[in-house]
């Protein structure tokens, strides 16, 4: 039951403190459940966030596996309702007052004013995910050079060309499971 | 007579949608979304289905829900699920939506899960997993990228974001505090000038004019028909 508890109170704070979507609250994600509540680790953490990436749909439906890992369906049912019901709550009213401000020089400042905000964050979520999944000091040099070639042929394709970003997704873990077997 | 019909054009009052969707339907359509939306892109598909296959709204509302979903907490595709859910069938509309959009990908990452645990430690597992985990970090690092290229437009945008990247990326200071100090600031360095405001405020005038006028007419044209 604490643990319940303990499960919405923290996936309803990132909830809404995801400014910028879900790739800003990674970090404080990680840190809660990684070093707050040790309820996964930060390999599980990375391992689980790829998983995600995998799956159709918002990138962070990932959140019900570590609800099922702490407290089985019910753990994972509560972390989505968590998760989701209050930044859903709270766009639904902003977006009922946002139309009276349309125009408004003062909205428009608040949009200016929150993109490099975001922007701050999103990076901070990159850095967190990449510190284990892409560059991580407990794997060998050999190992980390291939994932960070992985990563930067990803970022460098996805710049250039229009593709789905699901194949390349896959091609890593093509890649990954011709080159990482044995390192 | 009354003229009930005698619109005024209304700055900032959207129309109210004119197309009646049926919940069902609703659903069914975001379900679809939720299902087939692989890679994290799932703004392009939303604006895909319900702008250009279904038309249930026009390309400047869904601008602005998308304006309105990246600006407010939470998930993008969520908050502009929400949105074009309420905006069709209201409340219920807005609960239609966005579990139709999510229920695929929480039951299809659930059974991940579950195979993640049945297979973990299996090096070949490992290996695809943390190839794919790789390739997972490059494709956020791309769309920050993207986003990045087309929000930053001035240099003082870096004076909030190298900070906001350095406290809570770096250092793991908690989101509250730094949201609660930097919001402000950053909406105060792109305050609008006296210019801007004095603009609005006259526009804003104008239309209370001639909505009070509105009013007027609408008043005169019951008296006369009492009269009558």
């Amino acid at each position: 039951m604490k643990t319940l508890v303990g499960l919405v109170n923290v996936f309803a704070l990132l909830s809404i403190l995801a400014v910028g979507g879900g790739t800003a609250v990674l970090p404080q994600m990680k840190h809660e459940t990684v070093v707050m509540h040790h309820w996964v680790t930060a390999d599980q953490f990375a391992d689980i966030y790829s998983l995600g990436q995998l799956s159709p749909g918002p990138n962070m439906n990932m959140v019900a596996i570590i609800g099922y890992k702490v407290a089985g369906p019910a753990g994972a049912i509560l972390v989505l309702i968590a998760f989701y019901l209050p930044s859903c709550t709270l766009v639904f009213a902003v977006s009922k007052a946002w139309e009276h401000f349309e125009g408004s020089p003062w909205r428009d400042a608040v949009q200016r004013g929150m993109a490099p905000i975001t922007i701050g964050l999103m990076l901070s979520g990159v850095y967190a995910i990449g510190r284990t999944a892409t560059f991580n000091l407990d794997h060998s040099m050999r190992h980390n050079s291939i994932t960070v070639a992985i990563s930067l042929l990803v970022t460098l394709i996805l710049l250039r060309r229009h593709i789905n970003p699901a194949l390349l997704i896959l091609a890593g873990g093509a890649v990954g499971w011709f080159a990482l077997r044995m390192v | 007579m009354v003229q009930a019909e005698e619109s005024i054009a209304i700055p900032g009052r959207q129309t109210a949608p004119q197309v009646r969707v049926g919940l069902a339907e609703l659903f069914s359509v975001f379900l679809y979304i939720g299902a087939t939306s692989f890679g994290g892109g799932v703004i392009a598909y939303l604006r895909e289905h319900l702008v250009e296959r279904k038309g249930w709204l026009d390309e400047d509302h869904f601008l602005a829900a998308l304006e309105i979903g990246e600006t407010v907490p939470g998930l993008i595709s969520t908050n502009v699920a929400v949105i074009v859910g309420s905006r069709l069938r209201g409340v219920r509309g807005a609960l239609v939506a966005v579990s139709g959009v999510i229920l695929p990908g929480a039951i299809a990452v659930f059974l991940l899960g579950l195979l993640y645990a049945r297979f973990k430690g299996d090096p070949e597992v490992d290996a695809t997993l943390a190839g794919i985990g790789a390739a997972a970090v490059g494709l956020i690092f791309a769309v920050t990228l993207q986003i990045g290229r087309r929000e930053l437009k001035r240099w003082q945008d870096f004076l909030i974001l190298v900070p906001v990247f350095a406290l809570v990326g770096v250092i793991h200071i908690s989101l509250v505090p730094v949201l609660v100090v930097f919001v402000p600031i950053a909406v105060q360095l792109n305050r609008p000038n006296q210019e801007e405001l004095a603009t609005y405020h006259a526009r804003q005038a104008e239309y209370h004019a001639q909505l009070a006028q509105h009013h007027e007419n609408v008043a005169a044209q019951h008296s006369a028909g009492d009269k009558a």
